[in-house]
């Protein structure tokens, strides 16, 4: 076989993923964090083990209901983290994670941010549960349009999904199709994500 | 890698016999409109595949048209059902309705999404949890102002063979036209248009043993009609477009061999498919089969593993060489699951780690016997990794 759907590295971490909770593994772990949903088709967890002295990473788990390429992503991501700072593992893009992987094609992008989000979340429950209320990021999602409703968690989640512009992204979201106000602020963030999952730089006249 | 084609809903390798029926018509280049010899001869390929496919499904040879796809059969059906000219379409042009159902193929699906932009009324008729149309909601879907019924007969998901004939008495009797969708079923279940009474039918040929691009679509003689590919004079005026004179070779020449090969081979496919069933059966544990033997086609076991995603499993088995499919999301970009296992009500976590496996006239016993050792490893394997099976901690 010659030529297989992803890249040999996503190849090599699918078949051997890195730092595997296994169901009867006895990692004992300092916290969790936990995203996706089974009803959305995908789910994640990721387990860490944190030097409380120097608030790194020492070690990490993680399990998943999910394909390919979030199992590879997080796989990769796994590898990392162990032996960072706290702040710079919640720090890691999702451009970094597929550039690690050597890309991964672009209707996969939404399934390989799982493993970034649940790191992300197990971090913040790490300084909620240590007193540390004042390191937590700020993770509630601004309301964009204030019409409809429309977040920008959303909207990322949309860019993810596969809007390239501004009227996919109306198409997908509905934002700005009331009374138009917040279409310079969601353009804005429509750029941004696009920056940020695909490296892409959007051309303002879109 | 030895490789074990399990996939067969999906295309179906080349015949040894129709690919020998291919390479002998190669060199035919002529127009099988001009009236010179070299024409001539391409017209009498055609003519001649035409009398074999029309043979299978017991139709005469004028009511079979060539196309270049199954998607391509359905969709010159569908706009039917907004063509307004006086002599083509169906009538009444205005206020017409068009019934079909939710688990068809995409291009019905998205082909009847369209027409409803414009304007046609559709109504769309559920299934069971055996992927069954429900028939009392199709007789209530079918008014007398409706003018198309489009039921597939074999769906590609799961197998399940629906009651035909009873949906098209259904059709029949409000005054509507029938249209099924039978490019799963052609070849695999006998079927004799006549007896049957349906006004069309969709063949695709790579289904079949034969090439891609190209289909067939049967019209019974005096259905209304009009082409969706216009401007030329070809299939009668039906579908316009210089002949693929060596598709139609390849699809004349696996219809031919269907007839001779579907019969014994259905005895051998139920014995493979049992063997298969109870294999999985006996070695894993929390599964839900979406297909039923007692519903459904026997070269067609849709399965899921619960705690197991579709993708990643396809993905595992193809590194053993087995081939498969998967209505999970992941492996179509979306994160939407197969619309046929949703339309079942099967339960969310069943409806992400389907796969499918569908035999065909090279499947073997023991290529039967390779799947079952390698698959319960494979699901254990990601079962060990699942979020869902050995639970949060």
């Amino acid at each position: 076989m010659n030529s297989w759907l992803y890249s040999e590295k996503v190849k090599d971490h699918f078949m051997n993923p890195r730092n595997i909770m296994l169901d009867d593994a006895d990692f004992e772990y300092d916290s969790k964090g936990k995203t996706g949903d089974i009803k959305c088709g995908d789910e994640m967890l990721f387990y860490l083990k944190i030097d409380p002295e120097t608030l790194t990473i020492t070690d990490c788990r993680w399990k998943t209901f999910g394909c390919a390429s979030a199992i590879a992503s997080t796989s990769a991501l796994s590898e990392m983290i162990k032996g960072m700072s706290l702040e710079d593992a919640y720090n890691i893009t999702n451009v970094e994670i597929i550039e690690a992987l050597g890309g991964l094609p672009d209707n996969k992008v939404h399934c390989s941010v799982l493993g970034d989000k649940a790191l992300r979340e197990a971090i913040d429950n790490y300084y909620s549960d240590h007193g540390m209320e004042d390191k937590v990021h700020y993770t509630e999602s601004r309301i964009v349009c204030e019409c409809l409703n429309v977040s920008e968690e959303e909207i990322e989640h949309a860019v993810l999904e596969g809007a390239r512009n501004y009227y996919q992204l109306q198409e997908m979201t509905k934002i700005g199709t009331s009374c138009g106000k917040c279409e310079d602020d969601a353009r804005e963030r429509l750029a941004f994500y696009l920056d940020k999952h695909f490296g892409l730089k959007i051309n303002e006249q879109f | 890698m030895k490789r074990v084609y399990f996939d067969h809903n999906a295309t179906t390798p080349l015949h040894p016999e129709v690919k020998t029926a291919i390479i002998e018509s190669l060199d035919v280049f002529g127009n099988p409109s001009s009236l010179h010899e070299d024409g001539r001869q391409a017209r009498a390929l055609i003519e001649e595949a035409r009398e074999k496919v029309a043979s299978l499904i017991n139709a005469d040879p004028d009511e079979i048209l060539f196309v270049g796809s199954g998607s391509e059969a359905n969709n010159t059906v569908l706009s039917l059902v907004i063509c307004i000219g006086d002599r083509c379409g169906l009538h009444p042009p205005s206020g017409s309705n068009l019934v079909t159902s939710t688990i068809e193929h995409p291009c019905i699906l998205e082909t009847s999404k369209c027409l409803e932009k414009r304007g046609t009324n559709i109504r769309r008729v559920g299934v069971d949890s055996n992927a069954l149309i429900k028939m009392d909601e199709l007789e209530d879907a079918v008014t007398e102002g409706t003018s198309l019924v489009s039921i597939m007969m074999v769906n590609n998901e799961t197998g399940a063979v629906q009651n035909i004939e009873r949906a098209l008495e259904i059709a029949h009797r409000a005054g509507a036209l029938f249209h099924s969708d039978a490019v799963q079923a052609v070849g695999k279940i006998p079927l004799d248009v006549k007896s049957l009474d349906v006004d069309f039918l969709t063949i695709s040929a790579h289904k079949i043993y034969g090439p891609k691009g190209v289909g067939a679509l049967y019209v019974r003689k005096g259905t209304p009609f009009c082409p969706l590919i216009r401007g030329g004079h070809q299939e009668m005026g039906r579908r316009a477009g210089t002949e693929n004179t060596l598709g139609i070779v390849g699809l004349g020449k696996a219809a031919e061999l269907r007839a001779e090969e579907m019969e014994g081979e259905a005895q051998r496919l139920a014995e493979l498919n049992e063997m298969l069933r109870a294999g999985i059966q006996s070695r894993i544990r929390n599964i839900h089969f979406n297909s039923d033997p007692a519903y459904c086609l026997n070269s067609t076991l849709n399965v899921s593993f619960e705690g197991v995603e579709g993708e990643a499993l396809l993905l595992y088995l193809d590194m053993k060489g087995v081939e498969v499919s998967t209505g999970s999301a992941c492996a179509s970009g979306s994160l939407d699951p197969s619309h046929v296992l949703m339309e079942m009500n099967l339960p969310i976590e069943y409806s992400h780690g389907s796969i499918r496996m569908s035999m065909g006239r090279s499947t073997t016993r023991e290529e039967v016997e390779y799947v079952l050792d390698v698959l319960p490893d494979i699901v254990e394997k990601l079962r060990g990794m699942s979020t869902i099976y050995g639970g949060e901690r």
